[in-house]
């Protein structure tokens, strides 16, 4: 039901996440999603890996401050309204939308949206009722 | 463990005609063998004979940091060098050292009252005293060192550095007390975690700190992480080094060695000597010192005398943890600042480390300060929500506190440079 996602504290400055992106890469972890949120002291990166828990080990070993998250990989239709609909939906529930951004790659003719919401098995359930699909850890891996 | 009974606990009476004779045969010294006191004395019309009790202590003259610095190195010697058999100095922040010399006779005080303190805080001939002050001209290292050999105890000479290597010495040798700084302490802690060491491999079960402020919750998140009790331990080079004042098992005030430094507090301002229990600026008197005694020194420390007596037994009176010094202290739009009310909030708040620097700067004609706090591993987050709730806890908090706002800067762990000695807690890029 739930995906993990890694999510990393860097301060605002020069070559942070140059570095970060090289520290994933040199430890073979792939990027399957991403996004930061910005402020102007710092920001916070939050990415789908293929290996979360190698992914926040290394991270550590090379000073970064990791951590990881349960996050719902939701199936939008990729079709205008698609991402509207699924919102109305969530608000009628009440559930509130923390964060979410898109998939790096898509999986055939749906967009791949990553969710957090602060009611989770309340989303479960909604989704469920409205026929919206959620992808599991091992097809968002397989991607 | 009460190291010496008869004076640790000696009757009050007993303790002040005591006092009074070493404090006339102090004056007497100085006086005939310290030209600097000389003047200050006749200035003020006085004579050694004006000195008969230690009531009579408020007429002499004050002693301050500046007498040291301009009497450098050597000016306020009151023992020939053949007869001083160490020096010591300290490390100045503002131009020179501060020297001091010992005599024989000082060397073994300062074992007498170094003992004391490590009793005080769990010591006994049985125990293994790990001292990771540095060994030098700092009198950390080594008045740890002798106070331990007076004690009876096994000294293990580790000094400053090497943090590893302190960690598997600790662990090999068996320490059951721990010498150093706090901040180095806690620093230790951090270290014996990311080693992934086995606490339960350690025998350690005190820690005498001292060298540097530590306030009350810093002591607890210390015992806490390095599972030990902490005793605070109180002195200064000019007065002898660590050994003026030391915690009990109480926990509760430093007992003064009073029957060697006599405490008084006075207001800063006035300079008049204000009664027990009220705040001041502590100044002291040796009274036993031979190579450079100081008559009235303004330690420029800020505390209290404390009234009553402590369960422990000891009749040496308590002084109040100190704040800080004035050094330590900051102005920031004419508002007093210690790092130390900013530790003890951080520490309130309990979601970041305890690790902190205030960096000070001036943007046009208003001081700012900015609080930048380490992250700590339980509070790295995927909402940013989250982290400015905190900013914002933090700030609201130092708005209360300290009376005006400070803009705080969240930093990732580990980035705070750390402190094998003092750490350093303020950063001002203020050109006062």
């Amino acid at each position: 039901m739930f995906v993990k996602q890694i999510s990393v504290f860097m301060e605002n400055k020069k070559g942070r996440l140059a570095r970060l992106t090289e520290v994933l890469a040199h430890n073979e972890i792939n990027l399957i999603a991403l996004s930061i949120a910005d402020t102007a002291e710092y920001g916070i990166m939050r990415a789908i890996v293929n290996d979360t828990d190698k992914a926040k080990a290394v991270l550590h070993d090379n000073g970064f401050a990791a951590t990881t998250t349960e996050v719902l990989a939701v199936e939008v239709p990729d079709t205008t309204g698609g991402l509207s609909d699924v919102l109305c939906m969530l608000n009628e529930a009440d559930i509130s939308v923390e964060y979410l951004y898109s998939f790096v790659r898509t999986a055939g003719i749906k967009a791949l949206i990553l969710f957090k919401v602060n009611k989770s098995a309340e989303a479960v359930e909604c989704f469920a009722k409205h026929n919206i699909r959620l992808l599991s850890k091992k097809e968002v891996n397989a991607l | 463990m009460i190291y010496d009974e008869k004076h640790e606990c000696m009757p009050k009476e007993d303790l002040k005609k005591l006092q009074s004779e070493r404090l006339i045969a102090t004056v007497k010294r100085v006086y005939e063998n310290v030209p600097v006191y000389r003047e200050k004395m006749q200035a003020a019309g006085l004579t050694p004979e004006d000195i008969k009790s230690i009531d009579d202590i408020v007429k002499l003259p004050f002693t301050t940091k500046q007498d040291l610095r301009d009497n450098y190195p050597y000016g306020l010697f009151a023992a020939p060098m053949s007869d001083i058999i160490r020096l010591q100095a300290s490390s100045g922040t503002t131009g020179k050292l501060t020297v001091v010399g010992y005599t024989a006779k000082d060397i073994d005080t300062w074992s007498e009252v170094m003992a004391r303190t490590l009793a005080a805080g769990g010591a006994d001939r049985n125990s293994i005293v790990h001292v990771a002050y540095g060994y030098g001209l700092f009198t950390g290292g080594l008045g740890a060192h002798y106070g331990a050999e007076r004690l009876g105890a096994t000294v293990v000479p580790a000094s400053s550095g090497n943090t590893p290597r302190q960690l598997m010495l600790m662990q090999d040798f068996g320490a059951d007390m721990l010498a150093c700084t706090p901040s180095y302490a806690l620093y230790l802690a951090e270290a014996m975690q990311e080693l992934g060491m086995d606490r339960s491999k350690f025998k350690l079960k005190y820690g005498v700190f001292g060298a540097e402020p530590c306030s009350e919750a810093m002591r607890k998140e210390i015992e806490k992480k390095l599972q030990i009790r902490v005793t605070d331990i109180y002195g200064m080079c000019e007065l002898i080094g660590p050994g003026v004042a030391t915690e009990c098992e109480y926990q509760t005030g430093l007992h003064i060695n009073e029957d060697h430094f006599y405490p008084e507090i006075i207001d800063p301002e006035t300079l008049l000597p204000l009664p027990e229990g009220e705040q001041g600026e502590l100044v002291f008197t040796t009274i036993t010192k031979e190579g450079i005694p100081l008559i009235r020194y303004r330690t420029r420390d800020l505390t209290t005398i404390l009234n009553g007596t402590c369960p422990c037994g000891r009749t040496l009176r308590r002084i109040k943890k100190i704040l800080g010094r004035s050094d330590d202290m900051i102005i920031i739009r004419g508002v007093n600042v210690f790092p130390s009310q900013i530790e003890t909030l951080l520490l309130e708040i309990g979601e970041t480390e305890p690790h902190y620097l205030l960096v000070v700067n001036r943007e046009g004609a208003l001081d700012t300060l900015e609080v930048w706090v380490e992250m700590s591993e339980n509070m790295i987050t995927d909402e940013v929500k989250k982290l400015e709730e905190l900013e914002h806890k933090i700030k609201t908090q130092i708005a209360s506190r300290l009376g005006f706002s400070a803009k705080v800067k969240l930093v990732e762990p580990k980035t705070i440079p750390r402190s094998e000695g003092k750490a350093k807690r303020v950063q001002d890029n203020r050109k006062l």
